[in-house]
């Protein structure tokens, strides 16, 4: 029974050991391409670990703790995809080249394994653990460079929002204990299905658990601390942090809400939410844009532009999961894959600039067009699929969210996104025109490490591949969009 | 004769009191004790549920608070360290350096 289970959990194993080979081989000091190697080893056999499992029927284990569905599988993948191209930016960066190696990748480590944890948690108790053990380790790495007075700054802000929202969550799941008498999903679909309940009351304990899944996910109103981790905490770990921690906080709000507030599949197929929820979701998802997006035009730190339009995109998955449907899901799955893509590239730009100039500001790109021609075209690229432009990967993404929406007749909120999407082309493009209009004093070229080089290479290609030929996404996504009992 | 509205009584007002030191107090350590105020509310939310409704699932929960509390607040703490470390104060109204 328990060991038959333990084999639908080998890819976590793995990570868990990887993480404890680290902590070993930290004992004594090695270089960063040392651990970086190592984890991209043990990764890509936990991927291998995780194909296998690929095959198996949607079922839970661990006493029904942890599900293990296509939903799951996918999310578990990016994951662990998104970990390994995050690994890759730690490389040859100026921040991350002192002391400590081994620690930064232990605590990488730990926050995938709450991340996929996450995305199968299927129990209130879970839900809170694999939350903590995702937020955890990233305070810690969030500080990293103790002797910078931004990044200590940057993870006190974040141990102070992320605790108490994560408290505040908690309070949230103690009245929903108290309402159905288990902390198991289906217990809770089953009583919010069955006999009356106080709406009020679990309106209350809704709001307070979304403030943890808010600030998983940095949406309005639960954003504020994202601009200045983003700023404060090492680049390489700002780009993990928008896209890795982000994707698990939508899994797990996704599960929660389509797992315990939603009833069983009729015989059409059709989902039907057990409380008003995708109203409030809707709202999140458009005040979550107007934020992002209103705020983002007045930055002049790159990074913090950054954080301003993570949180505007949030807004825009957030909009998949109102829909309850699979559209929704499948439109979100997509944008996770999107959004990873051309988000790490911008970053990974920004830290090749940074790692030059030693500057995030934005009039320091001034002229980059002469200096660097490649790599500023690579960054045009990136921020115009994030503008959604065609025929990028952003596009087609952005296609998936506004048709899903007008599907689901929630035609007011694809109106706000195509409006938001409009706004946000303009800071974008105002940043390519410090680029490549502005002239710059400096004219030496800037030539970044040949790894660098490489992974932008693959990150330029997808953009534009996956942007034109989406076929095989769009049927993997398809397919990964169905969540065990729904 | 006390019952389950009395713990839970208690709880919100713990509740608040963790929400009001977390707005209130302007010394890092203060802040973190709000913290701790609030968990240790749900924690007693849990154990209460779990008495009066029956069944032992409530109370592992909360083992599994506790453990976490001293987890998050050892990793606080060093973060409160690094900050007096660099600033000279642990006031988090004069950690202000990242705006805008």
């Amino acid at each position: 029974m328990l060991l038959s289970d333990l084999k639908l959990f080998a890819p976590e194993l793995v990570v868990a050991g990887l993480l404890l080979g680290v902590l070993i081989l930290a004992l004594k000091p090695r270089s960063w391409s040392f651990y970086a190697s190592t984890c991209l080893a043990g990764l890509a056999l936990a991927l291998v670990a995780l194909a296998a499992l690929a095959a198996l029927p949607a079922q839970s284990y661990f006493s029904s703790m942890v599900v293990h569905d296509p939903f799951a599988l996918f999310c578990r993948a990016f994951f662990l995809a998104a970990t390994m191209l995050a690994i890759l930016l730690t490389l040859r960066s100026r921040e991350l080249c002192g002391p400590g190696a081994g620690e930064f990748y232990l605590l990488l480590l730990a926050v995938l394994l709450g991340m996929m944890l996450l995305a199968g948690s299927n129990h209130l108790l879970m839900v809170y653990l694999s939350l903590e053990l995702v937020s955890v380790p990233s305070y810690l790495l969030a500080g990293f460079l103790k002797r910078e007075r931004a990044s200590s700054e940057a993870s006190l802000k974040y141990v102070i929002y992320g605790a108490l929202s994560t408290g505040v969550m908690l309070y949230g799941l103690s009245l929903l204990y108290g309402l159905s008498g288990s902390g198991s999903f289906e217990a809770l679909r089953r009583h919010f299905s069955g006999s009356s309940f106080d709406p009020g009351l679990v309106g209350l304990a809704l709001v307070m658990a979304l403030a943890g899944f808010g600030y998983k996910i940095s949406s309005a109103p639960f954003h504020f601390w994202a601009p200045d981790v983003y700023e404060g905490a090492p680049t390489a770990f700002t780009a993990f942090l928008s896209v890795g921690p982000k994707a698990a906080g939508f899994a797990v709000l996704v599960r929660f809400l389509f797992s315990s507030l939603t009833s069983q599949p009729g015989p059409t197929g059709t989902l039907l939410p057990l409380s008003p929820w995708p109203t409030l979701i809707a709202i999140l998802a458009a005040l979550t844009m107007f934020v992002g997006n209103i705020a983002a035009l007045v930055q002049h730190n790159m990074k913090r532009l950054l954080a301003y339009s993570s949180i505007a995109h949030a807004g825009y998955m957030l909009m998949a999961v109102c829909l309850v449907s699979v559209t929704g899901l499948q439109a979100m799955l997509f944008y996770f894959i999107a959004y990873a893509i051309m988000n790490l590239g911008v970053f990974l730009v920004v830290i090749v600039i940074a790692n030059a100039t030693g500057s995030e500001e934005i009039a320091t790109y001034q002229g980059l067009w002469v200096r660097a021609p490649y790599l500023v075209a690579a960054m045009g690229l990136f921020l115009l699929s994030l503008a959604g432009i065609p025929p990028l990967v952003g596009f087609v993404g952005k296609f998936y969210l506004f048709k899903a929406a007008i599907a689901g007749q929630l035609y007011w909120l694809a109106v706000v996104a195509v409006i938001n999407s409009a706004i946000s082309l303009y800071y974008y493009v105002y940043v390519l025109r410090v680029m490549f209009i502005d002239p710059g004093g400096e004219l030496t070229p800037l030539r970044p490490p040949a790894v660098h080089t490489a992974v932008l290479a693959v990150l330029v290609v997808l953009t534009v591949a996956l942007g034109i030929f989406y076929g095989p996404l769009d049927s993997i996504t398809r397919a990964s969009a169905h969540l065990l009992g729904s | 004769m006390i019952g389950l509205a009395h713990f839970l009584t208690v709880s919100a007002l713990l509740f608040a009191m963790g929400v009001l030191a977390i707005l209130l107090k302007r010394n890092a350590i203060g802040v973190l004790m709000g913290i701790e105020l609030i968990l240790n509310a749900a924690g007693i939310n849990f154990v209460a549920f779990s008495h009066f409704l029956g069944g032992l699932e409530g109370q592992v929960i909360t083992l599994f608070i506790i453990i976490l509390a001293a987890a998050e607040a050892a990793v606080a703490l060093a973060i409160v360290f690094s900050i007096y470390h660099n600033f000279q104060t642990i006031n988090v109204d004069q950690v202000d350096r990242l705006k805008g």
